[in-house]
Parts: C-alpha cells; sequence; structure tokens
C-alpha cells in the first residue's frame, strides 16, 4: 500500500497540529527559587503569594496555559546557588525560574541562566549589575535596582535643604549601592555626604556608630538596614536620641514589613521605595483586597513584585500564544511590555529594569504612607550593560 | 574623638561586652564543667529572645518577674533537654557532640519557625526603663541599656557567689578541674550535670531576654551570638567564669572601637584578638594550663 | 583470606571504575550531583587527612578551599581561557601558602583551643573577602573564561565542556584518594598515625612532631584548594560563604557522618551527605516535608549519630575489620 502524497500531508499535518496543540496544553514549568527557610522566608513566602495571586485571577493560566510549579529552597546562601538553580534547570527543566531575593543567590543565578539560555525574572534581588553588567537578552526584573530608592532619596533630602549627610548601612554590596545612588542623587542637589558609615554584615551593634554620628553632628541621615537588622537600628537610633536630632531619610527597606516591631521608634521616618502600601489608586486597592481576602494578610513591596513578574511572563506568553519556544518572539514582548501594577503602571528599561516612580513615604502607626511622588519615572542607568 | 565621644563608646563597649558575658557564661560552664561542646548554645539565646516576645504582653510593666519566670521556665527546658538528649553525650567524642548539637539547631530553626513563624518581631521595654539620659548636644544614653548592664553585673555576681562560696559550686569547680575525681567520691554526678546544664541554659535564654528590647527577635539571631560566643569562651580559658568576663569585656572594646576606626577590617578584629591570645597563651587568658 | 575480605581490598578500585562509567546511564542533572559528591570527597579526603589521619580537628578547613577557589578566579585572565595546569598549581599554592602560615602560628595550641584558632585564621580570610575590594566584596565574582589544558594549539581538555569537568573531578578525586592511601602506608603516615595516638611518646622517641602536623596541614590544605578549584571551574562562581565557618562545619559533619580515621568514611559520608540532603529536599519524594529540610535532615543526623556511634563506615565493617 502506498500513501498518497496528498494522505501524506494530511497525515503529518494532523500531528504537527497535534504535536503543537499538545505543547501548548502542556503545563507551563515555572520554577520558583526563593528563601523558603531562614532568616528571608517571609520575603520569599509573599513573593510567591503575589506570583499565584495574578495566576489565580487569569483562571489559572498565563498565556492559555496551566501552570506547573517547582519549588527549590535557595537557602539564602551564594555559594549553594549554582548547585541549587540547577536542580530547576537541569533536573525539572523549567521554562521560567523566578527569583531570588538575596543578591549573591541572584548573580550566580543569572550567571547559570545565562550559560544555559533560560529565561529568568528577578522578583527581588537589586544588585545593580543584574541589569548592569550582566544584564542579558533573557534576563528580567520586575522589582528594583539598589541604585534607584537610594537616588530618590538623595534627591528628597537635598530638596529638604540639607546640605551636609552622613550615610550609614552593611558593608555589603545592596548596602553600597544604595549609598552610592544616595551620594550621587544629593550632591547632584548640592548636597555632600561627610563620612560614610559601615559595619559588617550582619552584626547589628550599632552604638559605635551612632555615637560617631551624634559626634559629627550631620544635617540628615541615610541609612540602608533591611529585616531584623533594620528593626534594631531604628529602635537603637531613638534610642539614643538621635531620633529627635537628627533626622532620618532612609530606603523603604528600613521600614517595611518592620513597623510593628519597630513600634513607636519609627513614627515619623520618610523613606524612598517603589511601594507604599496605601496608594489609593483603583488598581492597588483591587490588588490589596484580594490579596487579604486570599491570603488573610497585608501585602507587602515584596507581594506586588511576585505578581508583577507573573504579569510581565503573562504578557509575553500572550504575545505568542503560550509557545515558549518562541522565546526571541517572548522576550522582546516582555520587554516592551507595559505592566499595570498596583505600585502605578511602569515599562521596563532597555536593560529590562523598571522605569518606575519613586514615592517618598512617612511611617505612620503600622503603616508606610505615601506623602508625594520622589522621582517619577525614574530609571536606572544600567552601567556597564551591553544590551542595545 | 573628644573625651565625651570617648567616654560613651567606653560605655557601649562595656554594655556589649557584659551582654556577652552573660551568654558565654553559660556556655563556659556546660563546657567546662561537662567537656561538651554545645554548637545549640546560640539557640538557647534565640530562646529567651523569643520567650520575651511572647511572655511581654501577659507581664505588662512587671518585667522583672517576667524575666525571673523565663529564666524558670528556660531552666526547666535545659533540666528535661539534658535529661532526653545530651546526657548521651558525654561517653561521645567531641566531635560526634559538634554533630549532635549542630543538628540540634536544624532542629530548633525548624521547630522556631513552625511555632513561631518567620517574622520580626519587636519587644517593648516596660515604661520605668523606657527614658533616656541625655549626653551632649545630640545624644541620649537609653535607661534599658544602663539597666541591662546592671543586671548582668548583678547575675554576674551571684553566679560568681553560687560558684565560689556554695557547696553546689565546690562541686562544679571540683568537676571542672577533675571530673573523674569528682565521681569517684561519689557525689551525684547525673543530678549536677543536670543542674549545671540547665544553669546554663538558663543564663543563655535569660541573656536573650535582656536582650531582646534592645535588638530585635528575629530567625537565624542565634547563629551571630554562638560563634562570638565561643570565641569570648576561648580567651577566657574554658570553665573559667572570670575569664569569660575580662574576654568578653575585651571583645566589647574590639567590636566598639574596631567598628570606628577600622571600618572595612573590623569583623576580623574579635579573631585577631583571639589568635593574638591563644599564640600568646595557649590555654586561654585562665584556662587550667 | 575469604572472597568478602577480598572484595573489600578492592573496592576503592571497583568505585572508580564505576563512578567512570557512570555518565553513561545518568541524566545531565544526575551527572552533575555526581560531581558534586566527587568534588566534596575530595574536600573531605584531605580534612580526613587532619582529623582521622593526624587527629588535628580544624574548624576552619573552608579557608583552604575558599582560597583554592578564589585564586583560581583571581589568577584567571578576563577574556581569555587560562592554562590549566598552571591555574591549578596556583590555586593549591595560594591554598597551601595560607596553611603554612596558619599552621606555624596555630599548631602550638592543643586540643579545643587548636579548634578555635584554626576558626579564627578562617574567619580573617572569611572578611578579608567579605569585606574588601579583593575577592569583589559579598556578592561573589565570576570566572568569565574556564580554564583549558592545552599542548601547543590541540586542546586535551576543556573544563567548560560538561562530561570533561567530570573527567577532572573523577581524576582528582581517584589521585586524592590514591596518594592518601599511599601516604597512610608510608612511615610518615605512620608517623602521623603515631601522633595521633600519642604525641608525646612520639617526640620522646626523637620525632620532630611539629614538623609532621605542619606538612600534614600543609597537604591537607593544597588539597582542600584543588576541591575549591574544582568547584570554581564547575559553577564559574565563587562567593566568600565558601570560607565561612558554616562551610568548615559541613565539611567535618561529612567526615565525622562517614566514619573518622578511614578514608572511604570521607567519601562514604560526602556520599551520603550530599544524597540526603538532595533527597529530604525534593518534592518529588518527600512532597511537602521538602519545606521543612532543616528539620528532617536534621532529625536523621541525629538518630544516625545515635545508632551509629562510629559513623555510616559502620554498617560495613563485619567483625573487626579495618
Amino acid at each position: 500500500m502506498s500513501f498518497a502524497p496528498k494522505h501524506a500531508a494530511l497525515a503529518w499535518a494532523t500531528l504537527a497540529a497535534v504535536g503543537t496543540a499538545s505543547a501548548q496544553t502542556a503545563p507551563l514549568k515555572v520554577g520558583l527559587m526563593l528563601p523558603f527557610t531562614g532568616t528571608y522566608a517571609a520575603l520569599g513566602d509573599n513573593i510567591e503569594k503575589g506570583f499565584k495571586l495574578l495566576v489565580q485571577e487569569q483562571g489559572g493560566k498565563l498565556g492559555g496555559r496551566e501552570i506547573q510549579y517547582f519549588r527549590v529552597d535557595d537557602e539564602s546562601d551564594p555559594s549553594k546557588a549554582t548547585d541549587n538553580v540547577g536542580k530547576l534547570i537541569k533536573r525539572d527543566q523549567v521554562d521560567v525560574i523566578i527569583g531570588t531575593v538575596h543578591s549573591g543567590v541572584a548573580l550566580a543565578m543569572a550567571r547559570a541562566a545565562k550559560e544555559s539560555n533560560t529565561l529568568l525574572i528577578v522578583p527581588n534581588a537589586g544588585a545593580d549589575a543584574i541589569t548592569g553588567a550582566q544584564c542579558a537578552p533573557n534576563i528580567f526584573r520586575s522589582s528594583f535596582s539598589n541604585w534607584q530608592p537610594g537616588y530618590a532619596a538623595g534627591v528628597v533630602a537635598a530638596q529638604k535643604g540639607y546640605k551636609k549627610a552622613m550615610t550609614i548601612t552593611w558593608n555589603y554590596a545592596a548596602g553600597s549601592e544604595t549609598v552610592k545612588g544616595f551620594i550621587e542623587g544629593f550632591e547632584k542637589g548640592g548636597g555632600k555626604s561627610i563620612k560614610d558609615l559601615s559595619l559588617p554584615f550582619p552584626n547589628v551593634e550599632f552604638q559605635a556608630l551612632l555615637t560617631e554620628i551624634a559626634a559629627q553632628k550631620p544635617d540628615v541621615v541615610f541609612a540602608f538596614f533591611a529585616g531584623g537588622g533594620a528593626v534594631k537600628f531604628v529602635k537603637d537610633y531613638d534610642a539614643a536620641g538621635l531620633k529627635k536630632s537628627v533626622p532620618l531619610v532612609a530606603s523603604g527597606f528600613l521600614t517595611d514589613g518592620t513597623l510593628e516591631a519597630q513600634g513607636a521608634s519609627a513614627e515619623g521616618i520618610l523613606s524612598t521605595l517603589h511601594y507604599a502600601d496605601n496608594i489609593d489608586t483603583p488598581r492597588n486597592n483591587a490588588f490589596r483586597k484580594r490579596f487579604a481576602l486570599a491570603y488573610k494578610a497585608n501585602a507587602d513591596v515584596y507581594a506586588v513584585q511576585g505578581y508583577d513578574a507573573a504579569q510581565m511572563l503573562g504578557a509575553g506568553l500572550a504575545a505568542v500564544k503560550g509557545d515558549v519556544k518562541q522565546r526571541e518572539a517572548l522576550q522582546t514582548a516582555m520587554a516592551k511590555a507595559r505592566i499595570d501594577s498596583p505600585r502605578g503602571a511602569f515599562s521596563l528599561s532597555p536593560q529590562h529594569n523598571p522605569v518606575q516612580d519613586i514615592f517618598l513615604r512617612e511611617a505612620k502607626g503600622k503603616n508606610n504612607e505615601f506623602r508625594s511622588v520622589a522621582v517619577k519615572a525614574l530609571a536606572d542607568p544600567g552601567r556597564g550593560c551591553k544590551l542595545p | 574623638m573628644d573625651l565625651p565621644t570617648f567616654a560613651v563608646q567606653c560605655l557601649n563597649a562595656v554594655q556589649y561586652g557584659l551582654l556577652l558575658f552573660l551568654v558565654a557564661s553559660g556556655l563556659t560552664l556546660i563546657f567546662g564543667i561537662m567537656g561538651v561542646i554545645n554548637l545549640a548554645h546560640g539557640s538557647f539565646y534565640m530562646l529567651g529572645a523569643y520567650l520575651a516576645f511572647t511572655l511581654a504582653p501577659a507581664f505588662g510593666q512587671n518585667f522583672i518577674l517576667m524575666l525571673v519566670v523565663g529564666t524558670l521556665l528556660a531552666a526547666l527546658f535545659g533540666y528535661l533537654l539534658e535529661w532526653a538528649f545530651f546526657s548521651y553525650l558525654y561517653q561521645r567524642d567531641h566531635l560526634q557532640q559538634v554533630l549532635m548539637t549542630w543538628a540540634l539547631i536544624l532542629v530548633f530553626e525548624e521547630l522556631r519557625s513552625m511555632l513561631v513563624g518567620n517574622d520580626v518581631h519587636g519587644v517593648q521595654a516596660p515604661d520605668w526603663l523606657s527614658g533616656s539620659i541625655q549626653l551632649g548636644s545630640l545624644m541620649s544614653y537609653p535607661v534599658y541599656r544602663l539597666f541591662a548592664s546592671a543586671a548582668c553585673i548583678v547575675i554576674g555576681l551571684a553566679l560568681w557567689a553560687v560558684v565560689n562560696r556554695t557547696r553546689l559550686g565546690m562541686m562544679i569547680r571540683a568537676g571542672a578541674s577533675n571530673r573523674d575525681m569528682v565521681r569517684g567520691l561519689g557525689i551525684h554526678i547525673t543530678a549536677l550535670y543536670r543542674i549545671v546544664f540547665a544553669g546554663g541554659v538558663a543564663l543563655a535564654a535569660l541573656a536573650g531576654m535582656i536582650a531582646a528590647p534592645m535588638s530585635s527577635v528575629y530567625p537565624g539571631m542565634g547563629g551571630h551570638v554562638l560563634i562570638i560566643c565561643f570565641v569570648v569562651v576561648v580567651i577566657g580559658g574554658i570553665g573559667s567564669i572570670s575569664g569569660a568576663l575580662i574576654a568578653a569585656l575585651l571583645v566589647g572594646f574590639v567590636d566598639t572601637f574596631g567598628k570606628v576606626f577600622f571600618a572595612e577590617l573590623s569583623g576580623i578584629g574579635v579573631y585577631l584578638l583571639m589568635a593574638v591570645v591563644l599564640v600568646w597563651r595557649p590555654q586561654g587568658l585562665k584556662g587550667a594550663a | 583470606m575469604s572472597a568478602a575480605q577480598r572484595i573489600n581490598r578492592w573496592l576503592p578500585l571497583l568505585a572508580a571504575l564505576a563512578l567512570a562509567a557512570l555518565p553513561a546511564v545518568l541524566s545531565p542533572y544526575l551527572q552533575e550531583l555526581v560531581l558534586r559528591i566527587m568534588t566534596l570527597a575530595v574536600f573531605a579526603l584531605s580534612l580526613e587527612l587532619l582529623v582521622g589521619t593526624t587527629g588535628l580537628v580544624s574548624l576552619g578547613h573552608a579557608a583552604f578551599y575558599g582560597i583554592g577557589a578564589y585564586a583560581t578566579v583571581l589568577l584567571s585572565p578576563a577574556d581569555a581561557p587560562a592554562p590549566l595546569l598552571p591555574l591549578l598549581a596556583g590555586a593549591m599554592g595560594a591554598a597551601a601558602l595560607y596553611a603554612l602560615a596558619v599552621g606555624l602560628l596555630s599548631l602550638r595550641t592543643q586540643g579545643v583551643y587548636f579548634i578555635m584558632v584554626t576558626l579564627a585564621f578562617a574567619q580573617m580570610a572569611y572578611f578579608v573577602f567579605h569585606d574588601t575590594k579583593l575577592g569583589g566584596g559579598t556578592d561573589g565574582i565570576y570566572l568569565n573564561v574556564r580554564p583549558v589544558l592545552a599542548l601547543g594549539s590541540a586542546v586535551l581538555l576543556d573544563t567548560d565542556n560538561k562530561l570533561q569537568r567530570y573527567a577532572l573531578g573523577w581524576a582528582a578525586l581517584v589521585a586524592t584518594y590514591g596518594v592518601l592511601a599511599l601516604l597512610q602506608r608510608s612511615r610518615f603516615g605512620h608517623a602521623l598515625a603515631g601522633i595521633r595516638e600519642n604525641e608525646q611518646r612520639m617526640r620522646a622517641a626523637g620525632f620532630a612532631t611539629l614538623a609532621y602536623k605542619l606538612a600534614a596541614f600543609v597537604i591537607a590544605g593544597a588539597l582542600a584548594g584543588l576541591a575549591g578549584f574544582l568547584t570554581a571551574t564547575k559553577d564559574g562562581f565563587v562567593n566568600p560563604e565558601m570560607l565561612s565557618w558554616h562551610e568548615s562545619g559541613a565539611v567535618l559533619l561529612v567526615i565525622i557522618l562517614g566514619g573518622l580515621g578511614h578514608l572511604r568514611g570521607a567519601v562514604i559520608g560526602a556520599v551520603s551527605f550530599v544524597l540526603l540532603k538532595e533527597a529530604l529536599s525534593t518534592p518529588a519524594l518527600v512532597g511537602p516535608l521538602a519545606d521543612r529540610w532543616q528539620l528532617t535532615l536534621g532529625l536523621t543526623i541525629i538518630v544516625a549519630v545515635a545508632l551509629l556511634p562510629k559513623g555510616l563506615i559502620g554498617l560495613f565493617k563485619r567483625g573487626g575489620q579495618a
């Protein structure tokens, strides 16, 4: 029996249709590499919740495809990062990786993603290099770069008329990059940083340096700390009497997620961040309501970043109708997408970092309340990036 | 650096050192008397901090009472832990103890995560300790820190009194110098060990409770304290409480002034101190030669 | 010699052959897992020389591992592959140099003080890479181009190739095991064993024990540097956490778990530790417990040590066989 060419063509067409159909109806493999244990577990948790909320809102699908999640704990350990991300890339063979919080881990992930050409969306780690010297067509970020909130804080401090500033942070990449941003913004507005203090990460004995601040008498202090260190710093700053005598301006992470623990010591602290809990827009209100309903907890900046990572991915997938094999088209669509985020709509810079408004917030009670827009549509300069 | 600033920095150094002493004293007791290397000691400090967080709302202004109750709870926990777990470690060599207690850290961290979650918490100091003393134009020194230092001194004196002036203390000191002889003399060594261990846990937990309003309560806080604690114990000489005090104060000064003068390399300061001391006196400042 | 004893004698060789054959049957991910195990085994063996053979317990061994890794990256040119053998020599040499310095200063102390002083020196090295510009700071640095073994213009081994990396790791493990086995049987090895048993007696017998201990310390450091080199070429990325005391503690745990005093113990420990952690954190195997891997790992280790005081190697010993 011989196949007439017509039959053969029909057979191939059917096979092709079935093939692509099943490729498109097979679940999309999403790998979540986040801190599920340890100091940053709460952050990883919220990022995951934000991401899954968006997917739930889209009926459990992105680009018409169901999502299959693979989870790996990043252990907040950069030396294990390559091995851990390898689990997602090689063992589970995911289509896209979402992660992570810690910059050192994220840099290792970026390297692995570049080598294996796996799509990576970073939902927090602010290391400037990720959309700077280590940028790549397949690496995206839905959060911020360390430089952004720092620069905005510098602009705000200069606008308030301060001339002499001191900065204090941990001696690690996130700290020094944020401080550099602050100094750039502050000096542009005519100010000068008289001394930059730092202590080894994660040392939290601030007393010696607070005494130093009191001795130098600056107009304003810029601080960057996060987590447990942020709580202690704010309380120590208040207890040392500096809160009354030297105004404090900070990157938003000093007071995000920590206000309850900091209590009255945090009252009135000005901070800059790309999100504020009470942004009064329909989009943000709806988002916060849905998040609270789904998880019985309040959304925070990490939840927003996870949510927007899903939006970014969704936008790309919609453009290629779920066919993740059309990578270039997918990545181009993501790079051009306008994300309708609870923080306000944003698009990405050529280096794939959000170009976004940085807000000035004031800590009041249990919330960081929106006061004004510190800098509108701020783009990270993406220094060292070779993307067009 | 002008004199007032220098004086305040010294105050900072002493306060930090005294708190370290409290945690380290428990470790040196357990290490010195029972010869057990306990890597989980930092977890007891964390236990104290989380106890403070949990008990504070119930006790309100009765801070001292809360400290007492918390200490007793911690001691009870230590007593039970020794009976259930640590008593099996005495026969084992040091390395196995290292392994078992390291594994214990993992277990405690996970239990903490399951019981109280991963959030960062603060503990309010009671109103009568919340003031500040004005020093100079900009700075004020928090009363609570003075209280903490005073508490550490009081507890340290009480510890010294127990160890040097009571029968129990005599047995402890004997056990530190020669365990076998003590057993040979018919002293109930099991009960002694249990009490010492409970005491060590209680001291670490008490330090955690006292520190809680100053620091915050967060996952992983035990790990940071643990390694500094070991450094203090070793510099001071294993089993020596007075050694632990001197070492803790030294560490306090090195850490404080190191931060001010050598910002970039201040992390090394403490370890450099330990290396120098051990090269000069290999058994620590007050350790048995 | 019974059949069992004969198999036991040849076990290391059989294992080596099996490891060499594994890539043929394993997925790329599992190949990397085995490479990870082999690298950890080299690291563990280097510590075994110190702890098991010579009786020197070091809690700062990760410093040499990390220095080997950082040297690999810092000595490599930014945009061309480095020659493999000189780079390897540089990495091991840097680690050995630091080991010499640390050894000279710390071998005067004994027991727990020695443990702590090794920790102190490791922490100092850690802070140098963590807090200064030398190592690129807390986020670590990349190895831009992986080293190549070339003879003239012919490329013999390109570490950029996964399979060839595996071969290199395998060769390193076999060489390390072989060298240490020979060392143990030599006069030098017997002297070390004697020092472990009773240093005073050895000194009385006329041995310059300090020199022997220092030699062992330096060799162990160099081999740890080899493991660091392997990790740097595998990941293409190094980070100060490689020198942390967590890492030092982990490798000590590995050899205790496997069984002290035996080279096989180090290898068994490495295999067990990696597989155990992998299994306990894989949702496919343990379901929702994967998130609680710290708890399950901790409990498993406690139970294992409680039941097998001599380490996992106790499972394989039958009736007083060494």
